[in-house]
């Protein structure tokens, strides 16, 4: 174990750094004795600029769609009151998403916030561990009598978000350079994110898809999920789905009964 | 399983031999087909909404991304419609506005 690192320092050096309100601290001097306003100041805004890069390297969707200086400044208002936890730059803003839903000037694109949480999933599954998903045969060996019970163990990089938004389609269309066309906001999409290989693959959910890939992503039977699913929509196409979802690379293996 | 999540057997069997059906035949849409569907607008259930990327898509903090810190400061900035999001419309004929309410 290397030895604790002295953070007096730090302690005393970084709390003004996101207020641009405060002074420099005391333990600053600048050069000839002078104020060291002005050299504090370099500081917080490598600090600032450096977070809101991150930002939007992680959500460049987001910024297109706002434009830049918009979102240089809602971000700016978000470093400000949530600096990092974490010395990993691509684990920060996990918040960003949750602060632009109520961001006040960013109330007219209710869609926004979901179009983040896309994004962050999109880094998410980036970054997640490598893993082999099931593979067809593995299912086909599988006794109809147990597939009730059939337990799906989802990929370490699989996730799903949802909205009452068209958040999948904004995010495509914002994702790259490419004009955007008029796009009707109003029809709800979720979507599902995975990375079966080498590239992250966000996939737009058909009606009703969302709710049993949750339900067999936290471990419920595929019996039990098929059922909820029937339940709510007796028209709900139980293959297709499981096809998209084993297609997607949602699924490493498979286990029986309650895991 | 309670009565209440009842399913059948049959079903269960019906629709996995169906998806493995369909799993063996299928074939993987290319970017440009996934690009197109959508454009289209007739991205199918499951459809590939996006696959490429740029090859500087790990985010911050890896080695690809630059450390260019300069910037404006300070609190002061106007509200500026720059983005694509006149573009995207909700019903009443609302559209995403930059301006403040």
């Amino acid at each position: 174990m290397p030895p604790e690192p002295d953070l007096g320092f730090a302690a005393a050096f970084a709390p003004a750094l996101l207020d641009p309100v405060r002074l420099a601290p005391e333990i600053v001097t600048g050069p000839n004795g002078k104020a060291p306003g002005k050299r504090y100041d370099v500081y917080r805004n490598n600090v600032t600029v450096s977070l809101i890069d991150a930002l939007a390297a992680i959500y460049p969707a987001v910024q297109r769609i706002t434009g830049i200086d918009f979102f240089r400044a809602m971000a700016r208002f978000h470093v400000r009151q949530t600096p990092p936890i974490s010395p990993l730059l691509f684990d920060y803003g996990r918040d960003f998403p949750a602060f632009i839903a109520q961001y006040e000037h960013a109330q007219m694109m209710p869609w926004l916030a979901d179009v983040a949480r896309i994004e962050r999933a999109w880094l998410d599954a980036y970054h997640a561990a490598d893993a082999v998903p099931v593979s067809p045969a593995q299912l086909a060996a599988v006794a109809p009598e147990r597939l009730g019970d059939l337990v799906l163990i989802p990929h370490p990089a699989a996730g799903i978000v949802r909205s009452q938004f068209a958040a999948v389609t904004i995010f495509a269309a914002n994702r790259d350079t490419s004009p955007v066309g008029r796009i009707d906001a109003a029809s709800p999409e979720d979507a599902l994110v995975t990375r079966a290989e080498f590239d992250v693959v966000v996939r737009h959910l058909p009606p009703g898809g969302a709710a049993v890939a949750s339900s067999l992503m936290s471990g419920r039977p595929l019996g039990e999920a098929a059922a909820r699913a029937l339940d709510a929509a007796a028209d709900f196409d139980l293959a297709s789905n499981i096809t998209g979802l084993i297609e997607a690379g949602a699924f490493t293996s498979i286990a029986f009964g309650d895991v | 399983m309670s009565a209440k999540f009842a399913v059948t057997t049959l079903v269960l069997a019906g629709a996995m031999s169906t998806a493995l059906a369909t799993l063996a035949a299928a074939a993987p849409l290319t970017k440009a087909e996934g690009d197109a569907a959508i454009a289209a607008k007739k991205e199918k259930c499951f459809g590939v909404a996006l696959k490429g990327q740029n090859d500087c898509a790990a985010g911050p903090g890896t080695t690809c991304q630059g450390t260019s810190t300069t910037d404006f400061q300070g609190n002061a900035w106007k509200f500026v419609q720059g983005g694509t999001c006149t573009s995207i419309e909700l019903p009443g004929g609302k559209k995403g506005s930059l301006k403040p309410v």
